[in-house]
């Protein structure tokens, strides 16, 4: 018996042993990722005349999010099959998983897809660990990229917003293109034209009037027979995307940012006095004129209460509204109006945005396949036919948002046009780029629920830039 | 034959040893990654050995998640206990109506929890939902639910227990089925009231059935994730995230994954102990009901 027990004790302690190898050998395999990257593009590799069927036969991932604008690019993947031979598998996420879905594949480093849809505040994230591919050598070689797609033809600003030099506090604009811009939207007020006739109002053009508007129409619109209708529909929900739209938008216009950048080092600006005194406005805004549950109002709610009638205006992207108003979508459409919303009080109309853009996976195996079909989705054959049979509106190229047919189109949305074309060169990233992007938009969602909730605005907000500075400084 | 006995105990470990194995693995290199600075942005880092443990500890962030999380844990145990203990007796009574209400009863454990928080997000809607039109008639149709800290904290606590007080009453209703007899009805016979022999004989004796189920919701509350962030998302500010929200924004999210696995440890940590002091306590109560049988 002593010998078994001793022999089962020493094959315990062996196998012990060879268990802790593997991790042993992880610990000593560094964290994850390969250390044999190469500094040179896979652009380099193609050479010769451009040829879309020079990848005839390959097959490319693409992680999509669940989209009015992935539907037109779905709907129309059979002609980029035809033309190049190359066929596309794609797997759709909901908004609400689909930046994890992406940033876990990603951070993996496994490249199970090549292409996906990604936001310009993603380069910021994924752009400094090197899981985006530089698209500027791409770019750049007249045998990966044919002359018909034609670079100078989207806008300028869209382009720039996806270009970064991956130094926190760098201007956009400059270093290696890590998306292309597809699709994109502006943030603007949109309104129930029925209840503004009603109650007698204009749009507002100042963020006072938007205020008072925002309140009278909670107050008077339920005696005017729209039961249960609140003034105005914002994001409130603890998320970085509850502080771009609206939020963002208004407090650029007011003059004010997000971080100040000196020497290099951020040093957070959402608690001076005047970005205090907004804050408070704009959650005061929200507790007279606002929904109800507002802290875990998304733009989905945003964009239903506004076509259900249950808000008067939204204050959100360009896109949320145009869902609601086209013919037949809810109950508010044909009562939908568009403005380019209040302006600051030297009249800025300075705007944020939000760019659906593609990238591609630096880890990809099927890059020159990916190039082709990021080239494709983005040019101007699919974004005019997506733009007018589809929903893909708010063009990123100057030649479809020119183009006959789309006007046509888009004419019927009152304002639509008009105030695209008001705020089209005033609207760009109104952050500040860093890597630390969503802690601080969720942080500062967070602080914008205390404020809502009734705490000192001042005393919030130097909490969050204290513990902001220590972050990002 | 000899050399297959001897062989034997070894294959029968076989397969504890690769769960064994299964667990400690992810677990041990978890551990490591929490001495070094690994974050996206540094994707080859340096060790730090404690400090991110020390920065966990130094926030206001963690005390104040942890607070939330033991708020929570405690809530909704100790309501789940009750309530659960209360609607075993209930069916205990043995009736048609009993048979079918357990039925009912063990609904709402088949749905994902994700999936419950959901249903309730849009029945505590304020405007359009369910509960506060049913509230209506009594002058409280204009609840709001999830907008205040407080109104957040308990609508989370109402959702755990919707989910899991039948977990508890199945629980109890076994415990309760396994009971003897003979000292029910000797105090019967004795003429005790239906609240003293509740007192001093059925609780006693089903008091290890309850601290089992107590056991398994508290641990399971203190890493509650699914129903709070599909209800509040934290919100609002930082009034509902408990330890593991603020493990995934720091890890996913944010991507700084030694400092978000530094939040899971100490979870684990103060979960194993609370386990170990619950455990150790369960047992000391089933030697006093064995003794008192």
């Amino acid at each position: 018996m002593d010998t078994h027990a001793h022999d089962r004790r020493r094959f315990l302690a062996l196998t012990a042993g060879a268990a802790a190898t593997p991790l042993l050998a992880a610990c000593g395999a560094g964290f994850g990722g390969d250390d044999n990257r190469s500094d040179g593009s896979a652009a380099d590799d193609v050479t010769g005349s451009f040829d879309w069927k020079r990848e005839k036969g390959t097959t490319v991932r693409a992680l999509l999010n669940k989209h009015p604008y992935t539907d037109a690019l779905i709907a129309d993947l059979k002609s980029f099959t035809e033309k190049t031979g190359i066929k596309v598998e794609y797997d759709v996420f909901p908004e609400d998983n689909y930046f994890d879905k992406l940033t876990v594949d990603l951070s993996s480093g496994r490249a199970s897809y090549d292409v996906f849809m990604l936001g310009a505040y993603m380069v910021w994230q994924y752009g400094p660990p090197g899981w985006l591919e530089d698209l500027g050598p791409w770019m750049r070689n007249s045998s990966a990229t044919g002359a018909e797609w034609d670079q100078a033809d989207f806008f300028p600003n869209l382009l720039q917003a996806d270009q970064w030099s991956l130094r926190a506090g760098a201007p956009l604009g400059q270093g290696g293109q890590y998306a292309l811009p597809w699709g994109w939207e502006t943030n603007v007020v949109a309104y129930n034209t029925e209840v503004f006739k009603k109650l007698g109002l204009k749009p507002a053009e100042t963020f006072d009037e938007l205020r008072e508007i925002s309140g009278a129409i909670k107050r008077k619109a339920p005696g005017a027979g729209y039961d249960g209708m609140y003034g105005i529909a914002v994001r409130g929900s603890r998320s970085w995307a509850t502080i771009h739209p609206g939020f963002m938008t208004m407090y650029a216009r007011n003059g004010l940012h997000d971080f100040t950048v000196n020497g290099g080092k951020l040093k957070p600006a959402m608690n001076t006095p005047e970005a205090i005194a907004f804050t408070q406005d704009w959650a005061g805004m929200v507790k007279q004129g606002g929904p109800p549950s507002w802290t875990s109002y998304t733009w989905y709610q945003c964009s239903s209460d506004l076509g259900a009638k249950k808000a008067g205006m939204l204050f959100d992207a360009d896109t949320a509204a145009y869902f609601q108003a086209v013919k037949g979508a809810s109950p508010a459409s044909g009562k939908i109006a568009f403005h380019p919303g209040p302006k600051g009080p030297d009249g800025s109309l300075a705007t944020n945005m939000w760019i659906w853009s593609l990238g591609m996976n630096a880890k990809s195996k099927r890059k020159s396949a990916g190039w082709l079909f990021l080239q494709w989705a983005t040019g101007k054959e699919h974004l005019r036919k997506a733009a007018i049979t589809g929903n893909h509106i708010d063009p990123v190229r100057k030649s479809v948002s020119q183009d006959a047919a789309y006007k046509d189109k888009m004419k019927h949305l009152p304002g639509f046009i008009e105030t695209f074309e008001t705020v089209v060169d005033q609207t760009r990233i109104q952050f500040t780029p860093q890597a630390q992007f969503f802690d601080a938009t969720t942080s500062w969602a967070a602080a914008l629920q205390e404020i809502y909730g009734g705490k000192n605005a001042k005393s919030v907000l130097n909490g969050l830039a204290g513990d902001l500075a220590s972050k990002v400084g | 034959m000899g050399w297959r006995l001897t062989l034997r105990p070894y294959v029968l470990i076989v397969p504890a040893l690769l769960l064994t194995c299964g667990i400690l693995y992810p677990f041990g290199l978890g551990l490591y990654y929490t001495l070094f600075d690994f974050s996206a942005s540094k994707p080859q880092p340096d060790m730090v050995r404690f400090e991110n443990y020390e920065t966990v500890f130094t926030q206001d962030a963690f005390w104040n998640s942890a607070w939330v999380t033991v708020l929570y844990a405690v809530g909704a145990a100790a309501v789940e206990t009750v309530l659960g203990v209360a609607v075993a007796l209930l069916l205990h009574r043995s009736s048609i109506v009993g048979r079918v209400l357990e039925k009912i009863l063990i609904l709402p454990l088949m749905i994902a929890p994700v999936i419950a928080a959901i249903i309730w997000k849009l029945m505590l809607q304020p405007s359009v939902g369910v509960v506060n039109h049913l509230l209506k008639p009594f002058g409280l149709g204009g609840v709001q639910w999830t907008d205040t800290p407080a109104g957040a904290l308990l609508s989370s606590i109402a959702v755990d227990v919707w989910v899991y007080t039948p977990f508890v009453a199945i629980l109890a209703l076994a415990g309760l089925r396994s009971l003897p007899t003979s000292p029910f009805e000797a105090a019967a016979v004795d003429g005790a009231g239906w609240w003293y022999t509740f007192r001093r004989l059925t609780l006693p004796m089903l008091w290890p059935y309850v601290l089992v189920a107590v056991i398994f919701r508290f641990m399971d509350s203190l890493k509650v994730f699914d129903i709070i962030y599909a209800l509040t998302e934290g919100g609002p500010g930082d009034s509902t995230v408990v330890l593991q929200i603020r493990a995934y924004l720091e890890a996913i999210r944010f991507q700084r994954y030694s400092f978000g696995i530094s939040y899971t440890i100490v979870l684990w940590a103060v979960v194993y102990l609370a386990a170990m002091v619950l455990v150790r306590h369960l047992g000391t109560i089933q030697r006093k009901a064995a003794e008192a049988k």
